[in-house]
Parts: C-alpha cells; structure tokens; sequence
C-alpha cells in the first residue's frame, strides 16, 4: 500500500536508498545534496539499513572506494551535485568503463566560476559522455521512482553499468512536496537481491580489474560499451512497466505531453517542465496547439523515438539549463541530431534558462511559446540561440 | 600460522605475481612485490596505482597476478582498496562471506607521495584494515623520470635536469613514513629489498595489526638511476649502509631501528654508481654533495633520538 507524504526531493531519494539497504555507501558533503546523504547516514546511526558507509575525505575518493566496492560485489550508491561530481569525472568513466553498477542520485548544481550553489544542469550535462546512464526527474515523486528504478536497470545482467539519477538543486531538492512512497518489502521484493558478477572477493577464482589495453582492443572495448548503451533503452521500459504494475505510475524513455497534435513543442527537463505544461495548458485553452517534451532517459539517448514525437510539429524549442558556451545547449544538439533523420523537420530553436538557479517563470514559457507561434507562421528563425530571463 | 621466514620454507611459496610480467630486467619494483606477497599468509586482495607496476603486469589480456587485483587510476589505490575492504566487511558483517582476507595496496613515490596523498591520508584516517605499501624509487619512472617529492636532494631528472646553471633537484625528499606515522597508525615502517629478513618480518608485523599500516620500500629503477641492471639489491643495501635509506619502524608510535650499518658509509658511494648523480661529482658542485651528506646525516640524528627518547 503506498503512503502518502508530504517531503523534500532529498528526503525521498534518502528514502529509496533505506528502502533499497545497499551494502555500501560513499558519503561527502556538498550543497545542496549534502542533506541527501546525512539523511542516510542517521538511517546507518539507528540500525535501519545494514550499508558501511565510507566517510571519504573527497568525491574523487567516493568514487574510487564506490568503485572498489562495487568491484568487490555487492551494491553501492553514492550521491553528489555539481563540483562534487567534477572532481569525480576521471572516476566516472572508469565506473562505467569497468561496468559497475554504481547508482548516484546528482543534485543538479551549477558549476563554477563563478560559485553558485543554486540549481542549474550543467554538472549532468557536462557527464553526457562518461558511460553512465542517466535519468531526469522532474519532482521528488520521479526522483524516487527513477531511483528505485535504477537499481534494476545498472543491475540488470544484460547491462551492468552505472547510474546517474538527475533531481533539480533546491527546486526539488529542498521544496516539500506531496509524493507517495512504496511500502519497504515492496521496494525490496521490486529491486531484488543483488547478483553478483566477478566479484573480487571471490577469492577462489582470482580476477584482474582494470588492465592497460593498448591500441590491439581498446577500440573493440569501447564499441562494446556502446553496444550494450544500446540495451538500454528496452531494458528501461520493460523496468517501467514492472514498476507501474507496483506503483500505477507510468514511466517511458521520455513524457509527452499533449504533443499528440502539437504544432509547437517545447523540449524541457526536470523541474521547470512543471511550469511550463501549465502554460501549455493555457495556449490550448486559446486554442494554440501546443505540446511538451520532457526527456527522462538523457543517457543513452532515445533518437528515433523522440523524432517519432515530434515529427508532425512546425516549430520546437530546446530549453537548455546549461551551456555548452560557443556551441548549442546540450539538450539542443541531442534534438537536432534526432530531427535531422526525419524528411521534413520543424524549425528549431534554442533557449538558455535558468542558470544558476535563476527563476523560469510562466512568462518566459510563454513568450518561448509564442515566438514558436510565430515561426510556425511565418517560417522565420530570428535567432536559433538565446539566453532568456537575462538582466541587461 | 607464518611462514617461517627461512630460505628453505619461502622456497616452497608460490610467487603469488608470476614470471613474464613486462617490467624492466633488474627492476626494484617486482622483487620488492613478491618479497611483501611471500611474506603474507592470508587471503590476499590487492590495489595498484598506475605506473610502472600496474602497466606492465596487466596487459590487455594477460595478467601477472594470481591474486584479486584491481586499478582504477593514478592517484587513488587507498581509496580504491578502502572500498573494497569496506565491501568486505559489510558482507562479513551480513554473514555473506566469513574468510579472512588481508589488503595490500601498492604505489609508487608519485602515486603515494603526492598525487596519492590525500587519498592515503583520507583512507589511513578513517581506519581501513589495510596496508599499504609504497615502492619507491624516486621519481615518476613511467611517465620517464619526472621529479616527484621522493626524488632525493641533487638528482637529475627529466623536469629537474642538472643544467649548466641548475644541478638538478634542489629540495630534500618528503619523510612520507614519518608523515604516515603521525596519523598514528600502528605500524609504519620502511625497508629495503636487500635486507629480505627485515623486509619480510616487517610485512607480517604489519598484518599482525588490524587497521591501517604504510610500509616504504625502496625499490631501484635501472632506467631512472642509470645504474647498471645488475646493480638494484647492491644499490638497496648501499641505500641502507650509508643511512640514506635507514631500516626502521614506528610500531604504536615508538620508533625503533631495525638495522644500524656496523659502519657507517659516505653517502657518496650510493651515488658514484647512479648517472642521476654524475653531476654532483663534477668540479664547481662540491657544495652540492657536502649538502647531500649533511641532509642524509641529519636525517640519520633525528632518527637515533627518536628511537633514544622512545618517541
Ligand atoms: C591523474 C593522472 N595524472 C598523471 C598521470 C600520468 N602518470 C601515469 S603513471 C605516472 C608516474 C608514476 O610514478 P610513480 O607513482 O612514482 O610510479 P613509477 O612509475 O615510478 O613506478 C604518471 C605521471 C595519470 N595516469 N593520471
Ligand atoms: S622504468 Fe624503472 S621502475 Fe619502471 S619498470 Fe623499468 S626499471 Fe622498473
Ligand atoms: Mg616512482
């Protein structure tokens, strides 16, 4: 029977992690996932989980010790935002690289210089690359769900690999919201026992872990990455499906909304999706046919897919909370390279939001709604990139 | 039950790092591994940092040990092996496995000394049942002999070069053991391949301990030294002969030497065989040497009064 309560982004993650009782945990303080993990560790201080944890004196120690860990075999989370997670970044690729499945819920933070501790997505774009699967939740409720789903999805046989489960900075992080939780013994029956795979601590069979492999494999190594990045995405679903026979709460690769009949979409993750399917509801009601795009799974990204959803729209903007700077927003790029496939495309263009915590207000939605308005009017593109909200 | 540290009783161990592994002929670093793994009784999980150790014993297919071994990067075998020992006593703790297993994490000077440091001193703190056990043979060989804060007083390097106005590495060496004892671990001691009994009682004294225990151990590297091949158990004991490289432990924070030279040798003969240290021979670089000796014995003074004072 699920529970209705009413928390913070960071108390339900610390939640799903009890819920989950993993053997270890790496625990290091950083706004604004700090809260996250000190919530867990009074779980370990009262008896309520069986995880060691590893008070390590950096991020780059938590992920190597979660990498030992999980090298060892059993199952390891950890948790982190922003400079936390850059001073993890060589670690991070050696823990998808050596297919461990790590699980690492990330508190979206901005990056310096200069320092910002409010919410931005430029920590988990800026991982795009490192081999881990990731996935974005627009409030506490999804960050929840996406990290009990996680377990099942890193763990699976088929996979093995990390991941990264994305929650906005103080939005969600620290907002109390109303969300349902799951029964523990159901959590546990869904996520399962871990199963190990070349454990260390076998000690009979011994292995070696994280050899030097020169220029004879490391290419066939790596495409064996991206081949298995490609198992992702069935693996997700087939996930999904078992966790809405538990929970009623459905989840796909992406959450179209009202996109069905859609002449202009906006493409928007995490939290100011919210905001701005109110606003969508606001041009339907003017009898503005508009959609949204909230993608969930950033890592590996779903192409085809996501082209099928948008193929019958005139005009789409990309809201990126993160710069890629000279180039688009990194959410844009992903757009564009699923759009490019189709014959005929919509017309794109792309907004910068938000950094640094900065507000995306329903004003902004709808003046990126009704500038898309206009270009599917008038086929014009003004300018394809932009920062909004900004103070001049 | 030990081994008994008997030529006769080791000669019956398997080498736990097997024959072929691709480390240089007359390499420090292998004979100082196997030395340590001979000496250990228990199940045994190994960590590496890279560098010459790690990248010519794993090798895309092939693996010179017999022993769970892991590497993740540069800078990090504590904190890599503080997880894995944590995995370990979780699972114990869950009653999920119950053998006894001993943790040994190896790295080099550059691996320990400085970019390794945080993450030794972090791992060393929080109390990990490991040891860890630096073989140094100061300098970054297998990025080809950089300087690093283990590379001794006058020597040449590659990024401290003796030059025409600059003869090579101008500051002494870190004291990383006395560094490590001070997080008052309960053993921390340093040794020489050449003194194989001392070496060895030192690894099982380490493993008698529960917790975190650092063992230096000097390792030659013919390449970096431009010593000949031949030379690295006679260069060992030249190192402990002229106190450069003193025997010692710090077992529960009292100092003890394990092995005073019967004479103490100029610390010149350590170097007149090293091409690092052709340049401190030349005229004009007197001084350079006279400091070098005035370093090594200062050092060897501290030593003796912390052992008198039982400090
Ligand atoms: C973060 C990082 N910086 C630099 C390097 C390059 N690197 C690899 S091994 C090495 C030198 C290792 O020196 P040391 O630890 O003394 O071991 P040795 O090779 O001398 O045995 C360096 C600089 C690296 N692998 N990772
Ligand atoms: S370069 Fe030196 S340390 Fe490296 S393998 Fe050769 S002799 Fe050993
Ligand atoms: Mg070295």
């Amino acid at each position: 029977m699920a529970k209705v309560v009413a928390v913070t982004g960071n108390e339900a993650c610390a939640n799903a992690l009890r819920q989950v009782n993993p053997d270890v945990c790496g625990i290091y303080p950083i706004t604004p996932q700090t809260d996250m993990m000190q919530r867990f560790a009074s779980f370990i201080a009262d008896g309520k989980v069986d995880t060691e944890p590893i008070l390590v004196e950096s991020e780059h120690s938590s992920m190597s010790a979660c990498i030992g860990a999980s090298a060892a075999g059993g199952r390891v989370v950890t948790a982190t935002s922003s400079q936390g997670l850059a001073l993890m970044w060589e670690m991070l690729h050696i823990a998808s690289g050596d297919r461990l499945p790590i699980i690492m819920p990330l508190v979206n933070r901005a990056l310096s210089a200069p320092l910002n501790i409010h919410g931005d997505h430029s920590d988990g774009m800026g991982a795009r690359d490192t081999g881990w699967i990731q996935l974005w939740s627009e409030n506490a409720q999804e960050a929840y769900d996406n990290t009990i789903q996680a377990f099942r999805i890193g763990e699976h046989m088929d996979i093995r690999l990390p991941v990264m489960i994305c929650l906005d900075g103080f939005i969600i992080s620290h907002s109390i919201e109303r969300m349902e939780y799951l029964e523990d013994d159901e959590v546990k029956n869904f996520v399962g026992e871990f199963k190990n795979m070349y454990p260390l601590l076998d000690l009979d069979k011994p292995k070696s872990y994280g050899p030097l492999i020169l220029t004879d494999l490391y290419h066939e190594y790596k495409r064996a990455q991206h081949e298995v990045m490609l198992k992702v995405k069935d693996v997700v679903l087939g996930v999904a499906k078992d966790f809405e026979k538990l929970s009623g709460r459905k989840y796909g690769l992406f959450e179209s909304y009202r996109l069905e009949d859609a002449d202009i979409a906006l493409v928007i993750v995490n939290s100011a999706a919210g905001t701005s399917k109110d606003v969508i509801d606001e041009f339907r009601s003017k009898g503005i046919k508009a959609g949204l795009l909230k993608p969930r799974l950033f890592r590996p990204f779903p192409y085809d897919e996501v082209a099928e959803a948008l193929k019958n729209t005139k005009a789409v903007c990309v809201m990126d909370r993160a710069d890629s700077f000279g180039g688009y927003g990194p959410l844009f790029m992903e757009i564009s390279s699923a759009l490019y496939q189709l014959k005929e495309r919509p017309l794109m263009i792309n907004k910068i939001y938000g950094l640094g915590g900065r507000d995306y207000l329903p004003s902004h939605a709808e003046l990126v709604l009704n500038e898309l308005n206009e270009i599917a009017q008038n086929g014009k593109i003004r300018t394809i990139k932009e920062y909004i909200g900004v103070r001049e | 039950m030990a081994t008994a540290l008997t030529l006769k009783e080791l000669s019956k161990k398997e080498d736990l790092l097997t024959h072929g592994h691709r480390m240089c002929s007359g390499c420090g670093a292998p004979t100082v591994v196997k030395m340590v793994l001979l000496a250990t009784e228990f199940p045994v999980i190994a960590a590496n940092a890279t560098g010459c150790l790690e990248v010519s014993t794993c090798i895309s297919e092939y693996t010179a040990w017999k022993i769970p071994w892991i590497h993740t990067a540069f800078e990090n075998a504590a904190a890599t092996l503080s997880g894995v020992e944590t995995m370990y006593r979780s699972l114990k703790k869950q009653g999920k496995i119950d053998k006894e297993v001993k943790f040994i994490a190896f790295g080099g000077d550059g691996g320990t000394y400085d970019i390794g440091f945080q993450s030794l001193s972090g791992a060393m703190e929080r109390g990990h049942d490991m040891t860890y056990v630096c073989y140094d043979n100061g300098a970054y060989m297998n990025t080809g002999i950089q300087r690093s804060s283990a590379t001794p007083l006058g020597a040449d390097t590659t990024t401290c070069p003796a030059g025409s106005v600059i003869p090579g590495k101008l500051r002494a060496r870190k004291n990383l053991t006395k560094i490590m004892a001070a997080h008052n671990i309960p053993y921390a001691a340093q040794a020489s391949p050449s003194h194989w009994m001392d070496l060895m009682k030192k690894v099982q004294k380490a493993h008698s301990y529960e917790g975190p225990k650092f063992l230096n151990i000097i390792a030659p590297c013919n390449r970096g030294w431009r010593s000949k091949t031949n030379d690295s158990i006679a260069l060992s004991r030249l190192a402990v002969s002229t106190c450069y490289w003193p025997l010692y432990e710090i077992e529960n924070g009292v100092t003890k030497i394990t092995s005073t030279p019967k004479e103490k040798v100029p610390v010149a003969e350590f170097m007149k065989p090293q091409g690092r240290f052709k340049h401190v021979f030349e005229p004009g670089n007197e001084w350079l040497l006279t400091r070098i000796q005035e370093e090594v014995d200062a050092e060897w003074e501290k030593l003796k009064h912390a052992e008198k004072c039982g400090c």
